[in-house]
């Protein structure tokens, strides 16, 4: 029995692993089929034949290419944005005892269980009448807006981390307020801002729901939207470009997350936990 | 020599220093509420404003033209709804769904947890794996698992079939299987996060707890209920509850891998609010929808919350 337990367990990892890791061995597999070895009813996760034309096929189709410019843009602007206007909000929630701090901490923890549905229809009466529907202005500005409290969360999570002694030790050498920002706190803070910002364009860059609801207009689609298009769509679906565009779709999210993993676990733990 | 000219002259500091800490608090107060400002304003307008109209519209006979001209309707979009079968179908659905993919993410996590925490190798393979699923577009994972589900060629059906199973199920298209199987892609994607949060909450229970009990003579079991699980249940509190409030209000998963159908079995309350605010251009009458999703959902937490504190306050006083 319990010289059994080792391989059982063992097994149990498999299993996983192979629960998390085929589906996306699949659509990697799926990317690089000819497109009569997708349609034929034969099933083997590796490719009789290697060839990387779906990817061609893909970047060749001009909603794909366009619409991921439009993604690029969105998510820089809204993760500079983001940074801009977090960065100065979290060193004052980090740093103020008192009733500021009190209700930062609380928006930011009841807005991550916020109902967006509730949210959504005003949203897009609001953004209508400031002319901002169907544009990527407005979806850039709801992307910075609902991905703000995380990024304060993260980041005056980095502020405190840094010992308030070294900002005195600065401003007793004669520095000012803002020479001991620059020279002491930003310096510090550099890994953080680096991670929040990776953080929030991913959040922008992997979006739907605002995209789906805000955007008409298919020159504004971002790449989501324009995949999720190609599904619905009429006619057949060109199963190979579908896969590439799907699979580099994902290859920014999952680049960057892997470098972040750490320190978003140990974000969302501190979420989660205080939460 | 310093030490005593202070201790020497004490009396005239006090009254000034405090006048000039009142000011350098007041001005300290003026930059923080400036530096808050850049973030309050979005969030005011964009967040705070438009969940205030959300409840203010559910009483409204708001529908979405380019000129909204609109009423207030009092109560009507609720008794309208309590006659709609179609809303109390999606809530029973959206329960399924969301008790479904949280209860199945927990447990199969935990088992996960408890095994990675073992001593097994791999773990750091695991970890990597376990943000992909996470961190994918949900459009990206929906096309994924469509191709998975697939009744043509797709590789479960295959899989299936070479066991002897029947292999011609169109697992998204069927009315007895969407359900269940849009809720394996759910458990699929929050299932990882939930494993690495376990595991960092085992990692911190200290060892000796678990060899004390192991030579009181308890076996794996009894060292789970009265060690692990007591010392775990804060943290299994927390992702439950938002885990639970993740699924109930996630969207973009369900529509783009059924969108609602077949014939409805996977229509959750999200998708068919989305629906009838902007298919059936109702707002007011999809608003009124929201409000009474977020009232149950806040409902069924508190009661969840407060099963929680009351076994707590048990425990503390055995």
């Amino acid at each position: 029995m319990r010289a059994l337990l080792r391989p059982a367990q063992y097994l149990a990892l498999a299993a996983y692993i192979l629960f998390l890791g085929f589906p996306l061995l699949w659509l990697i597999s799926a990317s690089v089929k000819s497109s009569g070895e997708l349609n034929s009813l034969s099933v083997n996760l590796l490719p009789r034949q290697w060839q990387w034309d779906n990817y061609a096929d893909a970047l060749d189709r001009q909603g794909l290419v366009h619409s991921a410019g439009n993604s690029l843009v969105v998510a820089l602007v809204s993760t500079a944005l983001v940074i801009l206007i977090a960065l100065p909000a979290s060193y004052v929630l980090a740093r103020l005892k008192g009733r500021i701090r009190a209700a930062g901490v609380g928006w930011i923890l009841t807005s991550q269980v916020f109902p967006v549905v509730l949210v959504i229809l005003p949203l897009f009466l609001i953004l209508r009448t400031l002319g901002l529907a169907d544009s990527l202005a407005g979806l850039t500005l709801v992307h910075t807006t609902y991905t703000l409290p995380f990024a304060l969360w993260m980041l005056q999570g980095y502020v405190t981390a840094i010992p308030v002694d070294l900002e005195e030790a600065g401003a007793m050498d004669g520095a000012g307020r803002w020479t001991v920002l620059r020279r002491i706190v930003f310096p510090l803070l550099a890994p953080g801002i680096v991670a929040t910002a990776m953080f929030s364009f991913v959040s922008s860059w992997n979006e739907f729901f605002f995209a789906l609801v805000l955007l008409q207009s298919p020159e504004n689609y971002t790449l989501p939207i324009t995949l999720n298009m190609f599904i619905g769509g009429e006619g057949k679906v060109a199963l190979g470009p579908l896969a590439a565009g799907a699979v580099l779709a994902a290859i920014p999210s999952i680049v960057f997350f892997t470098i972040l993993r750490r320190r978003l676990t140990s974000g969302l733990m501190a979420g989660a936990v205080k939460g | 020599m310093t030490v005593a000219a202070d201790t020497r002259a004490p009396a005239p500091a006090p009254a000034p220093r405090n006048r000039r800490t009142g000011t350098l608090a007041r001005s300290r107060r003026r930059e923080a509420i400036a530096l808050v400002m850049p973030s309050l304003i979005p969030i005011l307008v964009l967040s705070v404003a438009p969940l205030v109209m959300g409840l203010a519209l559910a009483f409204t006979d708001a529908r979405l033209v380019r000129h909204p001209d609109y009423g207030f309707a009092g109560v009507d979009n609720f008794t309208k709804l309590l006659g709609n079968s179609f809303f109390w179908d999606s809530l029973r659905i959206g329960l399924i769904w969301t008790v479904g993919v949280t209860v199945l993410q927990l447990a199969a996590s935990m088992g996960l947890a408890l095994l990675l925490n073992s001593g097994l190798r791999l773990q750091g393979l695991t970890r990597v794996l376990a943000l992909i699923p996470w961190a994918m577009p949900p459009v990206v994972v929906a096309i994924m698992w469509q191709m998975i589900y697939s009744a043509n060629g797709g590789p479960l059906n295959a899989v299936l079939g070479s066991i002897g199973l029947p292999d011609d199920i169109n697992w998204l298209g069927d009315f007895s299987t969407a359900l269940p199987a849009v809720i394996v892609v759910g458990v699929w994607v929050g299932m990882p996060q939930t494993t690495v949060t376990l595991l960092a909450g085992l990692q911190q229970i200290p060892q000796d707890l678990h060899e004390a009990a192991s030579v009181d003579g308890a076996g794996a079991w009894r060292r789970f209920t009265a060690v692990t699980w007591p010392s775990l249940r804060p943290i299994v509190a927390s992702i439950t509850s938002l885990n639970f409030i993740w699924n109930f209000n996630s969207f973009s998963l369900v529509y783009v891998l059924t969108a609602g159908g077949p014939g409805g079995k996977t229509m959750v309350p999200v998708l068919f609010i989305y629906l009838e605010a902007f298919k059936n251009r109702n707002i007011g009458y999809a608003a009124a929808m929201g409000l009474v999703l977020v009232i149950i959902v806040v409902a069924l937490l508190a009661v969840y919350l407060r099963s929680q504190f009351r076994d707590d306050r048990a425990g503390q006083g055995r």
